[in-house]
């Protein structure tokens, strides 16, 4: 596994148990369909929601949310409706969250999250 | 969170006040610039994110909505830069809102955080103090200009950091050389004295009473004969600039990035346009900022348009509106400018393409349909409107050997006697909208209480009846007459100067 990838593990893990330690109940996670990946999926009460990890070991180049582009939003609702079409069932609400991760090699972990980016 | 302060937009000379809100939501970083901004102003949001992160105050990495209103109102330029930063700053809750919101911003911001100087500072300024606003933040390069607005408390900052500490962001201080404006020459040029031009008494005499008078001047001579001599000596006759004039001369100077000094301009301007200028060169335009052309950096002075028939006709003809009315106005799709336009307007002609025809010493070259032809480039209702119309000979060997003995008269000297019949004739102008003979419509001196007795007007009267002049210049002609004898001391002016008045008026007859 290349290093980059670890860091992405690495990062969704965390904003795996930082959802659960807010209490949203994790659905699912790195769902695949021929259009692409969704990092985590999880339900806050009566919501969906499907969100993406953004992990970087600095803000050496950049803050990770800087780097969630439109195109990338964009995906990410195609994506949304994809795995709906895939998991027959009520989903009346649904929402697109971002986390971003910046977990240096050594030091604390950093986790910031943005509801409702779409 | 929200940021909200204050900025101005210029339009010609008055300026609205702009209010700029900052919004910072819970959303992916962006940066969004609403309120009709145009390519200069839409960049603003690169060149405020960078100035932020440079300074040491870098903007939340959530998405900044900044709206200038009123939102119709379309926005130039880079001058809000300061304030959209210091509201964004605001409403990441970097800087006091309560602070930013009291005082007004102006400055464009350079990568590095710096403040640029901006044009037409003192313009905004004083809309800003008419607006009812105390304090207001600009870039250290503009602080004099500013300055010259009376009852203003002027806040010179060299960087955003400064700005951000002056209203309460905790940032160590940080000393950075200021962006200065480089001073394009004194705005006093030398403009020559009256006493150097030899010869041509009548061409001095009808120069002073045109300075009297602010009567508009057409000079028709031969090369050589001191048209442009004359003309240049004009701003000199006239007096110093009252405090109105002053300050709207300085505004159309800053908002036409010329230099301003420390003090308001007192000298009245002068403005001489190569024959080649465009309409919009000459009156002024532009698609996106509509700025001042040469007509409006005249006002209050003199516009020297030397070799008239080069020039385009219907640039010419752009000037009658400004010349009717005072004001010049610009209409595009989107604004309407106006300018002030009260200039005095001073044309030099040659009488013929070669230049010679009518000079004693020379033979003109030119065929009769030519020398129609050029002068002809000349509109009727555009001279029409020239009082004084004047041919001016070159001087001969002889005037040239009496020159040395007797000076003429001064350029100082002259300007005492067109101050004294100035002041008489605002004397006798007082209970009228008019202060100057030339503002005077015929009508009103043709009325009771002002109308001259028949046995004065009589050579008029028998110009007009011949056909010599028409009403118009009957009028013109009445209203010179009334100059001239503001300039002798006279209460009212008599047959002879009547007389003085016509031949003032004559050049151009056939």
């Amino acid at each position: 596994m290349a290093a980059k990838d670890a860091l992405g593990r690495r990062g969704e893990e965390i904003a795996a148990r930082y959802l659960a330690s807010r209490g949203l109940a994790i659905v699912e996670r790195n769902w695949r369909c021929p259009q692409g990946e969704i990092d985590v999926i999880a339900r806050d009460g009566g919501e969906l929601v499907f969100v993406e990890v953004k992990t970087r070991s600095s803000v050496a180049f950049g803050h990770p949310l800087e780097s969630i582009t439109p195109v990338k939003l964009a995906r990410l609702r195609r994506l949304a409706a994809a795995w709906c079409d895939a998991h027959p069932g009520g989903h009346d609400t649904i929402r697109i969250d971002a986390i971003a991760v910046i977990a240096p090699r050594v030091g604390d972990v950093e986790v910031e999250h943005l509801e409702r980016v779409f | 969170m929200l940021g909200r302060t204050y900025a101005v937009s210029l339009l010609g000379l008055t300026g609205e006040i702009v209010e700029i809100e900052a919004d910072l939501s819970s959303n992916l970083p962006a940066f969004v610039l609403i309120g009709l901004p145009d390519a200069a102003l839409g960049e603003a949001k690169d060149r405020v994110r960078a100035a932020a992160i440079n300074s040491g105050c870098g903007l939340p990495n959530r998405k900044i909505t900044v709206n200038l209103s009123p939102a119709a109102l379309p926005k130039h330029g880079s001058g809000f830069d300061l304030a959209i930063a210091l509201a964004a700053l605001a409403a990441a809750g970097t800087v006091s809102s309560e602070s930013i919101g009291g005082v007004l911003h102006l400055g464009e911001l350079g990568l590095d955080g710096r403040l640029r100087p901006i044009n037409g500072v003192l313009p905004a300024v004083l809309a800003a103090s008419r607006a009812g606003f105390e304090s207001v933040m600009v870039p250290t390069g503009n602080a004099d200009e500013a300055a010259l607005v009376p009852g203003v408390r002027v806040i010179p900052v060299a960087s955003l950091r400064e700005a951000a500490i002056w209203h309460g962001g905790e940032f160590e201080p940080e000393i950075v050389e200021p962006i200065l404006r480089a001073s394009a020459g004194d705005p006093d040029d030398d403009e020559g004295d009256l006493g150097d031009v030899i010869g041509n008494p009548d061409a001095v005499e009808a120069m002073i009473v045109a300075a009297a008078g602010g009567h508009h001047v057409f000079l028709l001579g031969p090369p050589g004969a001191g048209k442009t001599m004359l003309a240049a000596r004009l701003p000199g006759l006239l007096p110093d600039l009252s405090a109105r004039a002053a300050l709207e001369v300085s505004s159309i100077r800053s908002l036409a990035g010329m230099s301003v000094g420390r003090s308001l301009v007192r000298r009245p301007p002068f403005e001489a346009p190569h024959h080649t200028a465009s309409a919009a060169a000459l009156v002024g335009g532009g698609s996106g900022q509509i700025r001042p052309g040469a007509a409006a950096r005249a006002s209050d002075g003199v516009l020297f348009l030397d070799e008239a028939p080069e020039f385009s006709p219907s640039v010419l003809d752009a000037l009658r509106q400004p010349l009717e009315s005072g004001l010049i106005t610009i209409h595009r799709a989107n604004a309407v400018a106006t300018f002030p336009g009260r200039f005095q307007l001073v044309m030099a002609a040659n009488p013929c393409p070669c230049g010679q025809y009518g000079a004693r010493d020379s033979e003109c070259t030119c065929p009769p349909a030519a020398r129609r032809r050029y002068v002809g480039r000349l509109s009727g209702p555009l001279l029409d409107r020239i009082d004084i119309q004047l041919r001016v000979q070159r001087i001969t060997a002889a005037q040239l050997r009496l020159a040395h003995e007797a000076r003429g008269v001064s350029s100082a000297a002259a300007r005492a006697r067109v101050s004294v019949a100035r002041a008489a004739a605002a004397e006798r102008l007082v209970n009228t909208p008019w202060q100057l003979n030339s503002q005077v419509p015929g009508a009103w001196l043709r009325g009771p209480g002002v109308r001259l007795a028949p046995a004065v007007t009589a050579s008029i009267d028998r110009a007009l009846e011949r056909g010599g002049i028409t009403m118009r210049g009957y009028d013109r002609v009445l209203r010179l007459a009334w100059t001239i004898a503001d300039l002798a001391g006279d209460t009212s002016p008599n047959a002879a100067q009547l007389g003085q008045a016509l031949y003032l008026r004559r050049a151009m007859s056939n």
